[in-house]
């Protein structure tokens, strides 16, 4: 009779064994649902490992066999109590390290092996389950396989598509053409002029890209954070009508591709754009191209950031606490004093806040700067020139995502360390009864004389976005049609019944499906993180931390050359494949899924957990009938961003489609930059409408959590929205 | 399972540097009720649990009828706690919530749902299976909690500060249902509370904690007529601490000089010299009686309904002194003598030898 915990490890090794000795070892070369490998399933790239070492020679892989074999008698009886720690420690390590070890130093020459395949994953799994099961054999976690698992498997997951892509940038920045490792390649791409030149200042023609996007940033957070600052005051202090409205518009962002207002500025102030056309038209002025450039890229992204600021300081501003106004007012300060001298300062770590976060997503933005940045180069799109096209020097590509990165992170860290210092938020748990001071009048009128505009453009830009899909040829025929959508979206009766003639279906159904496929990964793993992070106490739990919100702070172009240069050879071979892409959005987006899950979770009561524990419940029982039914806001909230992140991601994906899967958002960047505007502005359109129809959806979906008393709503997706990067 | 007794045997947990409770030892007899008592942060609740298994102890061993659990977690450990915040589950109803621990533990259905009944019968709530537990007041919400550690009748029910979040009425009504309850069913508990009056109300054994160790443990009269030193007394209770001088006179019991009072009292073993002593203010009484024993001026003197509380100036230091409601006060500034029942009089054994 096997105890509990041998049941389980017993059922890890037949998995194991079928991993062995039945699964393809091997990536194979078309799909594995294909199910053509069962045609020859012995065949020399298809056959399981067990036949690879017999048959084919391969004798290294063996070895596995051996590890998983010496578990075996782990399930004898006098292990039934407790299983030995050490052993199982032992075998999971020499287990990991013989499939990796294997796997990196034998790719080339005869007996070179192709990419891993399910075989290798599976076994791969066995010896990460054998670790768990040797962490709770020694007590800790208390014990908790459950605990235990999450954790190897976060860990292991995290490794593998975030830190291993990122030394493998690190890696490839020091590497010369000729492959050796060499300091003096670094140094001479580090700091060549393209990157570090100040030409600019002394009249030449243009900068270098790192001192570009550092300027670029600059403005964008400054310009969002005033305008952010303006709107946040206007909804908490002021009787402004349409603050409904004016939320719901600053939301807008959140479902939009982020070219969109890209789009939507060429289509104003382009060169057949509207304004420009009607200036010629009256006074006869030709044309110009100043929309391309840092102007443009910079209108974009303060027309797309500044919700992100707003949702932001929104928060803020409500924090400051009314008690505190009065009590300066009764101290004979008038509103203005009071203002600039309470709730101002009191404000200034939610700006501080406010301004890395449009500073990051500014560094970060890979449409607006491609669409309109002309000659003015940045670090995201010089990184992406570098892979793609001609160049194709990844060394160069690696160089400038390590400085990219290295920004990022900079500001990542200066984000966390002021909101570590905030030491001023004025919640103070007693209730406030007292009423927001008005703002001084100066102010107001200010924050109306900013806020009106923005609203206008922000509306005619949308419409322009969306009525560009309706016109013959923006410019120049003014007249209605249905044919972008025609063209993008047809059906035909054929002969075999239906056809999908539309030239954007392809992308469209990889897209949604992919992202469908990532959402729900990217949500347990992201609320499963954030239960280890909140509900258990562990060894090495900061570091642990910062490893799942580090790929927030790595830019999408970064993490896209990244995943090519450590995903492109075996044994990880992945590029070109569906996996590579789900992988990106679920590892990008997971840290949206751990701040959701951690925001939900400090509001559930330990003494739940607790509860539950005394009652005889483990780590899964208690996390599946006591926490999920009360994080369904959090779920929802994972659920919505993951997936809408995933569909109108750009950066990211960019370098990772293929021809067999192409991104709804590179497909339509891709009409843009030929000038199709029409099938682009349609897709986009699309996009946009099926974004709301799919949030819409899953909140009605997951629905409303039992409580009984007040119905609490989806909480995150406004706030949430602040830290989607 | 039945009842079992608890025993720790030189505990301690520490978190970092800060240790919460060091080197403790308690034992906790079958079918007894043991209030843990102390001030915030002197490591009751942390010794609760760590019995519950919601803490694993940095040392020592913890044994719950005989077994060894010091490293079990609480899901392992046949234990039903009762939290400070209830911990009700506020997406199942309260039926849900109380069968919560059967279904975990894959009892059968009917026999569950059965058993689950009967539970809130027993704490009176047959007719609210239905409810969420937000549709109930505190007082309910309680026993729903108590119902729900019942009922898989565990070998040890923990109580963590129960009724802090009741009024006081109900927190009278509720701690004299938990006493009946463990009666009837000869539990096991161990209870926490800051509030000495509740566990000198239902307690077989008082523990008194400070600073994460033992002040003094025993039943709640011998924490009150005669506590080990200055923190219990004061603990248990108000108490003036004045000095005195002891002189022995037989194997029990020794003259305690107060002032100009002699009298005779248990010496507890102390040497002969300078002593601490306690004295209850509910021991003193008030008068003009130029017989009493004790001079003293009024200082303050305050009507609290039921008695009246004096601030009495005297030789020995300031005296407080709750005596019954005998019609009009002394006024502040009355010169007063005092007397003083030897039962309301302790030697302090801990704190004279300091």
């Amino acid at each position: 009779m096997l105890s509990r915990t041998q049941r389980l490890l017993a059922a890890w090794l037949a998995a194991g064994a079928v991993g062995f000795a039945i699964a393809p070892w091997y990536a194979l070369p078309d799909s594995l649902l294909a199910l053509r490998w069962l045609r020859d399933p012995f065949a020399r790239d298809q056959a399981p490992a067990l036949v690879q070492a017999l048959v084919h020679e391969r004798t290294w892989l063996a070895w596995g066999a051996l590890v998983i074999a010496a578990a075996c008698p782990l399930l004898a009886r006098r292990h039934a109590q407790r299983l030995p720690a050490g052993m199982l420690l032992a075998l999971g390590i020499v287990g990991l390290g013989w499939l990796f070890g294997q796997g990196f130093a034998i790719t080339t020459g005869p007996s070179g092996q192709p990419g891993m395949g399910l075989g290798a994953v599976i076994v791969g799994c066995t010896f990460a389950a054998f670790i768990a099961f040797g962490l709770a054999a020694r007590g800790a976690f208390r014990g908790d396989l459950f605990v235990a698992g999450g954790v190897v498997a976060v860990t292991g997951l995290v490794a593998l598509f975030t830190f291993f892509p990122v030394v493998k940038v690190l890696l490839s920045a020091v590497e010369d053409h000729a492959g050796a490792y060499s300091a003096a390649a670094f140094v001479e791409r580090f700091t060549t002029a393209k990157i570090w030149g100040v030409g600019c200042l002394a009249g030449a023609s243009r900068c270098g890209v790192a001192w570009n996007t550092l300027l670029l940033a600059m403005l964008t957070a400054t310009g969002c954070t005033v305008l952010g600052l303006a709107f946040a005051l206007i909804v908490t202090r002021t009787a402004f009508p349409f603050k409904r409205a004016l939320r719901m518009l600053a939301t807008l962002p959140v479902i939009t591709p982020p070219f969109v207002i890209g789009l939507g500025l060429i289509l104003l102030f382009g060169r057949s754009g509207l304004v420009n056309q009607v200036l010629e038209w009256t006074f006869g002025i030709e044309p110009a191209r100043w929309i391309y450039g840092l102007q443009g890229i910079l209108v974009a992204q303060i027309f797309a950031f500044t919700p992100i600021a707003f949702l932001v300081l929104v928060g803020v501003v409500d924090g400051v606490s009314p008690t505190l106004e009065e009590a300066a007012q009764t101290l004979r300060a008038d509103r203005w004093r009071t203002f600039r001298d309470v709730s101002l300062p009191l404000m200034y770590p939610g700006l501080a806040n406010a301004f890395l976060i449009s500073f990051i997503e500014s560094i970060a933005d890979f449409g607006n700067p491609i669409l309109l940045g002309g000659n003015f180069g940045v670090l995201s799109t010089e990184i992406f020139f570098s892979v793609v096209g001609a160049q194709l020097d990844s060394g160069r590509a690696a160089t400038l995502g390590i400085v990219l990165l290295g920004f990022a992170l900079a500001a990542f860290v200066a984000q966390r360390a002021v909101l570590a210092g905030k030491s001023y938020t004025s919640m103070a748990g007693k209730g406030d009864a007292g009423l927001p001071t008005p703002l001084p009048a100066c102010v107001r009128r200010v924050a109306y004389a900013v806020a009106w505009p923005w609203a206008l453009v922000t509306v005619t830009l949308y419409a322009m976005a969306l009525a560009g899909g309706f016109v013959e040829n923006w410019g120049r025929d003014y007249t209605f049609t249905l044919k972008h959508y025609i063209k993008a979206f047809g059906l035909e009766w054929g002969p075999n019944g239906l056809l999908w003639a539309g030239a954007a279906w392809s992308s469209f159904w990889t897209t949604l499906s992919l992202s469908a496929i990532a959402a729900p990964l990217t949500a347990a793993l992201g609320l499963l993180t954030a239960y280890l992070l909140t509900r258990q106490r562990f060894a090495g739990q900061t570091a642990f931390e910062f490893g799942t919100m580090l790929s927030f702070a790595i830019p999408g172009t970064v993490i896209g050359v990244s995943y090519i240069l450590a995903f492109n050879a075996p044994p990880i071979e992945l590029t070109g494949t569906a996996i590579i892409l789900i992988a990106c959005n679920v590892f990008r987006n997971m840290p949206v899924g751990v701040r959701a899950g951690v925001a939900a979770l400090s509001q559930v009561d330990r003494g739940l957990d607790e509860a539950s524990s005394t009652l005889g419940a483990r780590g899964l029982t208690t996390l599946r009938r006591v926490l999920l039914p009360l994080l369904k806001p959090a779920v929802v909230a994972a659920l919505v961003y993951s997936f809408v992140r995933a569909m109108t991601t750009v950066s990211a994906v960019i370098f990772l489609v293929s021809a067999q899967y192409e991104w709804a958002t590179t497909y339509i960047i891709n009409r843009v930059v030929n000038g199709d505007y029409g099938v682009a502005i349609a897709y986009s359109s699309v996009l946009i409408v099926l974004m709301a129809a799919v949030i819409a959806l899953i909140q009605w979906a997951v629905g409303e959590r039992r409580l009984g008393r007040r119905a609490t709503g989806v909480t995150g997706v406004g706030s949430l929205g602040a830290g989607a990067a | 399972m039945s009842a079992a007794d608890i025993e720790l045997v030189a505990v301690s947990k520490r978190y970092g540097e800060v240790a919460a409770v060091r080197d403790l030892a308690l034992t906790v007899p079958r079918g007894t009720l043991t209030t843990l008592l102390g001030p915030s942060g002197c490591g009751k609740t942390t010794v609760l649990r760590l019995i519950a298994g919601l803490e694993l102890p940095s040392g020592g061993t913890i044994r719950i009828g005989g077994r060894d659990v010091s490293h079990i977690p609480a899901s392992d450990r046949d234990v039903g706690m009762v939290f400070q915040s209830y911990a009700l589950f506020p997406h199942m109803s309260v039926r849900e919530n109380v069968r919560y621990g059967l279904d975990v533990a894959r009892v059968a259905r009917d026999v569950a749902a059965a058993r689950a009944v009967a539970a809130l019968a027993q704490v009176g709530l047959a007719d609210y299976g239905d409810r969420l537990p937000s549709q109930l007041s505190g007082g309910q919400q309680q026993r729903v909690a108590l119902a729900r550690a019942l009922v898989l009748e565990p070998a040890v029910l923990l109580f963590d500060e129960p009724l802090s979040n009741l009024d006081a009425r109900l927190r009278r009504q509720m701690r004299d249902e938990i006493r009946e309850l463990q009666q009837r069913l000869s539990l096991t508990v161990v209870y926490v509370t800051h509030d000495q009056a509740e566990a000198m109300a239902v307690s077989d054994h008082v523990v008194v904690m400070n600073r994460g160790a033992i002040a003094q443990s025993g039943t709640p009269r011998e924490l009150y007529d005669t506590p080990r030193d200055a923190f219990v007394a004061s603990f248990m209770g108000d108490a003036n601490l004045v000095g005195g001088t002891l002189a022995r006179r037989d194997a029990t019991h020794g003259l305690l000089t107060l002032g100009e009072w002699t009298l005779a009292v248990p010496h507890r073993g102390l040497p002969d010299g300078a002593v601490a002593v306690s004295i209850r203010p509910e021991a003193v009484s008030v008068g003009t009686d130029p017989a009493l024993p004790l001079r003293g001026t009024v200082r303050k003197a305050a009507f609290v309904g039921a008695a009246i509380e004096y601030t009495v100036d005297t030789p020995l230091g300031e005296i407080f002194a709750v005596t019954p409601d005998t019609g009009a006060a002394h006024a502040p500034g009355t010169a007063v003598r005092l007397a003083i029942t030897p039962r309301g009089i302790a030697l302090l054994p801990a704190a004279s030898s300091a």
